[in-house]
C-alpha cells in the first residue's frame, strides 16, 4: 500500500506521464462502441482518474476490477455522465458514444442516458408496481403507442430479464417485495425496456447471494447478444466468467487491460498480477 | 480442562471491576428515575392545564332555558303588521301572569331581566312568521340572562350578602320557584357553536372565530404550501452550491425563528399600510401567517425530500429520466406524506397564532359570521384574548369552552398528520 500511495502522489505530480500509450491497448476483434482517451476527473481538488485510455468493444461484456477507491465505478458513470449530478466533479478528455464525444455541448444528458442505461449496486426498484417500474422508462421517453404496445414490452422485458415466469400472475404488486436477486433483475428488465445500446452495471450481484448471483451471470451473458456491457465488480471470479475484456484499476490509474483469459493467465503488470493473485486488494 | 493458571483470571472477574460495575449500574438507574419523573411532571402539568381548562369551560356548552306561556295579546300585536307589535309588552305580560304577586315598577323590570334579548327575539320572531299565532297562547323555551345562567349553574354564591352578589333576594326566589316547577331546563348550548361575538355572555357564540380562522387558515394553506414546496424543491434538487444558497438557506433557518409578531408588523407595513387590502380581514390574516409558515414549509419539505433514498433519484436518472421527471414522478409523490404531514403541523402552529392577527387588526368585536376571506373577522385565538379580557362572570366559561374548542381543532389537525404518516409513508 505504501507503494501504491506513493505511485498516487507521483500521479498527482506528473499527469501526463500516466497516460497510456495507445499501443498498449490491446487489439479488439469487434467494432468499438465506447470509447474514453485521456480522460481525467477531479473531485473538487481531488484528482480521482488520471487519464483513462479504454476502448469498450461493441456486443461484449467488459469488466473494470480492482480495489476500491481504485475509480472503476467513477469511470462507469462517466460513461452515462451520472457524475453530472454530483457537486464539484470537473472532467477533461474524451468520452465517446459511436464515435461522438458524449461530453460535447450537443449532447442531451437524458437522450445519452437512454442509450447507455445503468444498473446498481444495491437494487433500486421505484416504490410501485412491478409493472409500472418497466413501464415507467417507455413511457417518458415515448417507446409505446398505447397499453397493447407498452404491455408488449414490460412482458419482453421482464422475459429477457429471466423474470417473466417467476412475476407473470403479479404485475400489479409492489416491486420492493421482491427478493433482493428479483429485485436487481427487475431493474436489469427496467433498463432494458428502454432499449439502451450499452448497459453499465455497478456490481450489480455484490448484495446478492450464489444462486441470484449465478442467475444474473448467466443473464449478462445472454444479453451480450443485443447489448454492449460493462460491469463493475469487486468479484474476479465473476469477471473472469461473464467479460470478454478486463481492465484492472487502481488508485484512479487504468493499470492493464487485456482480453479476459490473457489478463487473468498472464498479467503484464506486476500489480495486476498482485491484485489477482490477492496479494494485496 | 486443568484449574486455569492464576495468570489467565481476568480482570473482569476481579472485585475492582464489580465495583465499576455495580456503579455503572446505579448510574443507570439513577438516569432512568431522573427520566421518569422528568416525564411525570410533563404528564402532571398536562393534566392541571387540561383539567382546568375542561373544570371551568365544560359548562360553556351547556345554557339554561325557562318555559313561559306566551299570549299573543290583540292589544300588544296587531295581525295585520304582527312584525312590529310590541314584544316586550307581550312577554311581560307573560311573566305577570307566572308571577302575578309582582306589581312594582323595578319588580316588573326585574322579572323582564329573567329574559335574555334573544329571548324577546324569539318571541317577535315566532309571530313575524305566522300572524295566525295573534290572539293564541303559545309554549316557548326561552334563553335566560346570563345573570340566571350562572345562578342555575351553580355560579354565584347564595350565602353571600345580597347586596355583595349580582342577583337579589327576590330573583332567586322567583328561579327557584321556576325550578321547583319544572320550568327551568338545562339544555346544551347551540348558540355557543354556531354564532358570532355578542355583549351578552348567554348569546356570544365562536361560529364566527371559527370561519374567520377557517379563512384565514385556507388562505395561508393556498399561498404558503405551493410556494414553500416549489421554493424547497429548487433550494433542494436544482439550486448550484454556491455561495448565495447558502445564505438564502441560513435565512430561511432564522426565519422559522422569528417571533411571530414581528411578521404582523411586517403585514402591518405591507399589506395595509402599502398595499391598502381590507383592516380586519382573514384575507391579511392568512397572508401575514403565511409568511410565518412558509420557512416551517420549506424545512420539512426538504428533510422530507433528503429522506427519499438517493438510489430512487439513481434509477430515474439512469433510465433517461429529466430532472423535472425525477421530482414530479419520484420524489415528490414518495416526499408527499410527510410533506402533509409538515404542512399540516404548520397550519396547526398557524391555527394557535395571536400576536400577528392583533398588529393586522383582527382583534375586532365582530358579530357577524364571515362569509368570505374578505370580510371582517376574528380567529379563534383572538376570540379566546377577547373574552378573557371581559369583566362578566359569563364570559369565564366561554373563555375555557374556547380554548376546549381550539385544543379540539388542534388536536384533531395533529391526528390527522399522524394518520398520513402512517397510513402513507413507504418505508425503505
Amino acid at each position: 500500500m505504501v507503494a501504491a500511495a506513493e505511485h498516487a502522489a507521483e500521479d498527482t505530480a506528473r499527469p501526463e506521464a500516466l497516460t497510456l500509450p495507445a499501443g498498449r491497448l490491446p487489439a479488439l476483434d469487434g467494432p468499438v462502441k465506447m470509447r474514453s482517451r485521456d480522460l481525467r476527473l477531479w473531485y473538487g481538488d481531488k484528482l480521482a482518474l488520471t487519464g483513462i485510455n479504454l476502448d469498450i468493444p461493441e456486443h461484449q461484456v467488459t469488466a473494470l476490477i480492482g480495489p476500491s477507491g481504485c475509480g472503476k465505478t467513477t469511470f462507469l458513470k462517466c460513461l452515462n455522465r451520472m457524475n453530472d449530478t454530483i457537486d464539484g466533479v470537473r472532467i477533461e478528455g474524451l468520452a465517446s458514444l459511436d464515435g461522438a464525444d458524449i461530453y460535447d455541448r450537443a449532447i442531451d444528458v437524458v437522450q445519452l442516458r437512454a442509450r447507455v442505461g445503468m444498473v446498481f449496486q444495491k437494487p433500486n426498484p421505484f416504490p410501485k408496481s412491478i409493472y409500472d417500474n418497466i413501464a415507467y422508462g417507455p413511457r417518458i421517453h415515448g417507446l409505446a403507442n398505447g397499453k397493447r404496445e407498452l404491455d408488449g414490452i414490460v412482458e419482453s422485458s421482464l422475459r429477457r430479464a429471466g423474470l417473466w415466469d417467476e412475476v407473470s400472475g403479479r404485475l400489479d404488486e409492489l416491486a420492493t417485495g421482491m427478493s433482493g436477486g428479483q429485485q436487481q433483475r427487475l431493474c436489469i428488465a427496467r433498463t432494458i425496456a428502454v432499449s439502451p445500446e450499452v448497459i453499465l452495471m455497478d456490481e450489480p450481484c455484490s448484495a446478492l447471494d450464489p444462486i441470484s448471483t449465478a442467475r444474473i451471470e448467466e443473464l449478462i451473458d445472454e444479453l451480450r447478444d443485443n447489448f454492449t456491457i460493462v460491469i463493475v465488480t469487486h468479484n474476479l471470479q465473476q469477471a473472469a466468467r461473464v467479460s470478454q475484456l478486463t481492465a484492472f484499476f487502481h488508485l484512479g490509474r487504468l493499470i492493464e487491460v487485456n482480453g479476459t483469459a490473457e489478463l487473468f493467465h498472464s498479467p503484464g503488470e506486476s500489480m495486476t498480477e498482485d491484485y489477482i493473485t490477492g496479494r494485496f486488494g | 480442562m486443568t484449574d486455569p493458571a492464576p495468570a489467565m483470571t481476568s480482570y473482569h472477574l476481579s472485585e475492582k471491576a464489580g465495583r465499576r460495575l455495580r456503579r455503572r449500574y446505579a448510574r443507570e438507574r439513577g438516569f432512568k428515575v431522573l427520566s421518569l419523573g422528568a416525564l411525570g411532571l410533563t404528564a402532571l402539568f398536562l393534566v392541571i392545564l387540561l383539567g382546568s381548562v375542561v373544570l371551568s369551560g365544560w359548562s360553556g356548552f351547556i345554557t339554561t332555558k325557562m318555559r313561559l306561556d306566551v299570549t299573543y295579546s290583540e292589544s300588544h300585536v296587531d295581525a295585520g303588521d304582527p312584525s312590529s307589535g310590541n314584544i316586550r309588552m307581550v312577554v311581560l305580560d307573560a311573566l305577570r301572569e307566572r308571577f302575578p304577586d309582582v306589581s312594582d315598577r323595578r319588580g316588573l323590570r326585574a322579572l323582564l331581566g329573567i329574559v335574555s334579548n334573544r329571548g324577546f327575539l324569539d318571541v317577535g320572531r315566532e309571530v313575524a312568521g305566522d300572524p295566525a299565532l295573534v290572539g293564541r297562547t303559545v309554549e316557548f323555551w326561552l334563553p335566560v340572562s346570563s345573570d340566571i345562567d350562572m345562578l342555575n349553574k351553580g355560579y354565584i354564591d347564595r350565602t353571600a350578602p345580597e347586596d355583595r352578589r349580582r342577583l337579589d333576594d327576590r330573583t332567586i326566589a322567583w328561579i327557584d320557584d321556576l325550578e321547583a316547577s319544572g320550568d327551568i331546563a338545562t339544555v346544551f348550548n347551540w348558540t355557543f357553536l354556531t354564532s358570532g361575538d355578542s355583549r351578552e355572555p348567554e348569546l356570544a357564540g365562536i361560529g364566527g372565530a371559527v370561519l374567520g380562522s377557517f379563512w384565514v387558515l385556507l388562505v395561508t394553506f393556498l399561498v404558503s404550501f405551493p410556494t414553500g414546496v416549489a421554493a424547497a424543491i429548487y433550494l433542494e434538487e436544482f439550486a448550484p452550491k454556491r455561495r448565495w444558497v447558502d445564505i438564502i438557506e441560513v435565512n430561511i433557518n432564522n426565519l422559522a425563528a422569528v417571533p411571530s409578531i414581528v411578521f404582523g408588523l411586517l403585514g402591518l407595513a405591507v399589506f395595509l399600510n402599502v398595499m391598502h387590502l381590507p383592516r380586519s380581514a382573514p384575507v391579511v390574516g392568512g397572508l401575514t401567517l403565511a409568511l410565518m409558515t412558509l420557512p416551517t414549509i420549506i424545512i420539512t419539505t426538504r428533510a422530507s425530500m433528503k429522506g427519499i433514498p438517493p438510489s430512487i433519484r439513481d434509477a430515474a436518472l439512469g433510465i433517461g429520466a429529466s430532472p423535472v421527471q425525477v421530482v414530479s414522478h419520484h420524489l415528490l409523490p414518495l416526499a408527499m406524506p410527510r410533506l402533509l404531514t409538515g404542512a399540516i403541523i404548520g397550519m396547526a402552529q398557524a391555527l394557535g397564532e395571536t400576536a400577528p392577527l392583533l398588529m393586522i387588526g383582527m382583534v375586532a368585536f365582530v358579530v357577524d359570521l364571515p362569509g368570505g376571506p374578505a370580510d371582517a373577522a376574528t380567529a379563534l385565538p383572538v376570540q379566546i384574548f377577547l373574552w378573557a379580557d371581559s369583566p362578566e362572570r359569563g364570559f369565564v366559561e366561554k373563555t375555557s369552552a374556547a380554548i376546549m374548542v381550539l385544543l379540539g381543532f388542534l388536536v384533531a389537525m395533529n391526528g390527522l398528520a399522524v394518520y398520513l404518516r402512517q397510513r402513507f409513508e413507504i418505508r425503505w
